[in-house]
């Protein structure tokens, strides 16, 4: 066809976007009550994984199926690939049940990356709720490793009960440490819980950043990711200093499948995370 | 651009030309695929000559409605489109992404072999061809490429059909994409029947065209034949009784997304998925994985989805888009707004097949105009 140029190598087929490498399992880790880590390292030992803070890979379990995880591990370490889920799905729950040794396919990494860079020189807002930490991590690192780059950081961070908290031995003791101001806030106390209840919103007014220049990396549920963009909002941030990272359903992760469809974006190609003045006509639109 | 404009090399071949052209085509190892009857309706599958297609044939559609009836002349293609498209060829509605065989060390991972298969398109439409351009830049133009697909594009050879007689359903004049076909050919035919003549005037598109129609015994159009032409498709042109208004619909659909006329479509719609499926650009696929009994040998497959179902946008804790008017709206949204913004080009060729294929006669050309009418309400007066 007159269309599509010929190619003179009929009958070899290029490199398949759908086809997983594999991956090793190296090791499971228990984060809470329904959530886990998993650390993968290349079967050839020797493949380096880069990736920048904010993006995903597929992973592939051996006849169950494939999701989208953000990888949660620290984009300056290369041999390790790392994700936090909550194993809610058939292919999760088959994930946490692998053992060290296990091969799992990955394709990756995909999508578009948290303002790292941009921020520096800057006050960073973090907001996370839940799970929603897993894909900030990265950025906590980075921030972490380059911590005089970086004007006040804040860290807001609200999950259901104490014991659902995430990554306090990696990230939240370290960067208390490291100067990074970490406000807590939990859904529901138990005894011996001497911090905050309530939303991770209420956290913000008295949060310790200037509003005129600061960037904000927001993820949580898509509710909590809204009134977050309010009380953000009304400290004076403009929609273009807020960045979030949306999720939909996703079979590809190429811009095949049209499963990630949200408006006129493709959360595969155009997100995950959005600057949110770009997004901001379909947040409120119901059951887009 | 009309056709009567074109500059292209024209030729005439008779009736017995074109299953002379056919034995051409397989002679250099194209499978020809065409439109056959199945199912008492227009398909498309392989066949071996003209004896096969639907001689004689007319389809008459109307929003819900296809038959098919017997036209009184020997026409080959005097009918417009039925079910099936040419994005099953292209694009198949199942397909095997690889196979995994655990083996205790590393799996061992075998995708399908690149399919070589060259195809001859026999009677593809100016809709389709624009169909077919669409689907190029979603698995072709895009930072990632279909190889499956972008290989057996390339390996086609598409004989071009210009539409005579319009369905009530199409709508393709309002869309640019015909009844005439544009480009995107090897060759392209006008059949023209009656007065006791039945002959196939043939435009060249590419030198692969040229070749293969050198092979088959013809002569040069006349003038007469060039206006005989240009008046086929002027009539075919005028015959078309539906349209769809389209400057204005990116901004219209996108401003429209509380519209309560999702609500009151959604009370017709049954969410079937009929229009996704038979719709000649829809792209959307899921995944099916499937293992042995010993969970050995895994295989994954794509299939065709519609964003009627709503496991489409399942997320944990449930769907996003749960109830049909959200369904339609994403549907009806995409095909003719964020489709320009994905793509540049707008999603709908105006086939038609959509209206005649709804159980219920849903036409998309009407759920349009009636948004439309929803933001200026006609005048009473009292």
């Amino acid at each position: 066809m007159s269309t599509i140029e010929m190619t003179s190598d009929m009958g070899v087929i290029g490199a398949d976007p759908m086809l997983p490498s594999w991956y090793a399992v190296e090791r499971v880790r228990r984060e809470n009550h329904d959530t886990f880590t998993l650390e993968l390292c290349a079967c050839d030992g020797e493949t380096a994984f880069g990736f920048q803070p904010g993006q995903f890979n597929m992973l592939y379990v051996h006849g169950v199926g494939e999701i989208p995880i953000s990888i949660s591990g620290d984009s300056e370490r290369q041999d390790i690939v790392t994700h936090t889920t909550r194993a809610v799905g058939t292919v999760t729950r088959a994930m946490w049940q692998l053992k060290r040794g296990d091969t799992i396919g990955l394709r990756g990494p995909f999508g578009t990356v948290w303002p790292v860079e941009e921020a520096r020189g800057r006050d960073v807002v973090i907001v996370a709720g839940g799970i929603g930490l897993a894909p900030l991590r990265p950025v906590l690192y980075s921030i972490l490793h380059h911590r005089e780059s970086y004007g006040n950081v804040v860290l807001l961070y609200g999950a259901r009960t104490p014991d659902d908290r995430l990554f306090v031995d990696e990230i939240l003791t370290p960067a208390v440490e490291s100067r990074i101001q970490v406000d807590e806030t939990v859904d529901r106390a138990v005894t011996g819980w001497g911090g905050k209840i309530g939303v991770v919103t209420s956290l913000i007014p008295r949060a310790g950043f200037d509003a005129d220049e600061a960037l904000a990396m927001v993820c949580g549920p898509e509710v909590m990711m809204r009134f977050t963009i309010e009380a953000l909002q009304r400290r004076g941030m403009d929609a273009d200093q807020i960045y979030v990272s949306m999720e939909r359903n996703m079979k590809c992760a190429v811009g095949f499948c049209g499963h990630c469809q949200y408006g006129p974006t493709f959360i595969c190609k155009d997100g995950p995370v959005f600057r949110f003045d770009k997004i901001e006509h379909l947040f409120g639109i119901r059951e887009l | 651009m009309s056709i009567s404009e074109s500059n292209t090399n024209m030729n005439v071949i008779d009736r017995d030309g074109l299953d002379r052209l056919f034995e051409v085509l397989v002679s250099e190892g194209y499978l020809l695929i065409g439109p056959r009857v199945r199912d008492a309706s227009v398909v498309y599958d392989e066949i071996s000559s003209t004896r096969d297609m639907p001689v004689g044939l007319k389809d008459e559609q109307e929003p819900g409605r296809y038959r098919l009836h017997e036209r009184g002349d020997g026409a080959v293609f005097g009918y417009v489109v039925g079910p099936h498209s040419w994005k099953r060829e292209l694009f198949p509605p199942v397909q095997k992404l690889y196979q995994v065989q655990r083996n205790g060390g590393k799996p061992d991972m075998e995708a399908p072999a690149a399919d070589v298969q060259k195809r001859a398109l026999i009677g593809v439409r100016g809709c389709e061809l624009a169909a077919m351009a669409i689907q190029d830049k979603v698995f072709v133009d895009g930072p990632f490429v279909d190889e499956q697909y972008k290989r057996r594009r390339e390996n086609l050879f598409i004989v071009a059909v210009h539409c005579n007689e319009p369905a009530a359903t199409c709508f393709c004049g309002s869309m640019g994409t015909g009844p005439a076909a544009r480009s995107g050919f090897d060759l392209a035919m006008t059949e023209v029947i009656g007065g006791g003549i039945h002959e196939f005037i043939v435009e060249t598109g590419t030198e692969l065209g040229a070749t293969m129609l050198d092979a088959v015994p013809h002569r040069e159009s006349t003038e007469d034949d060039r206006v005989r032409r240009a008046m086929i498709n002027e009539t075919a042109r005028q015959g078309m009784t539906r349209a769809m208004r389209t400057d204005d619909v990116h901004r219209l659909l996108t401003r429209n997304y509380e519209s309560p006329r999702w609500e009151e479509v959604s009370e017709r719609c049954l969410s079937c998925a009929n229009c996704t499926m038979v719709c000649p650009t829809c792209f959307c696929s899921t995944v099916e994985d499937v293992t042995d009994l010993s969970g050995d040998h895994a295989e994954r497959w794509r299939k065709w989805d519609s964003c009627f179902t709503s496991d489409f946008s399942y997320l944990v804790g449930g769907s996003v888009r749960p109830s049909i008017s959200s369904q339609y709206r994403q549907w009806l949204t995409h095909k003719l707004a964020t489709w320009q913004d994905q793509f540049g080009v707008i999603g709908c060729v105006g086939c038609g097949r959509c209206i005649s294929w709804c159980p219920v006669g849903i036409d998309l050309t009407e759920e349009v105009a009636a948004i439309r009418e929803s933001e200026h309400p006609a005048k009473r007066y009292v």
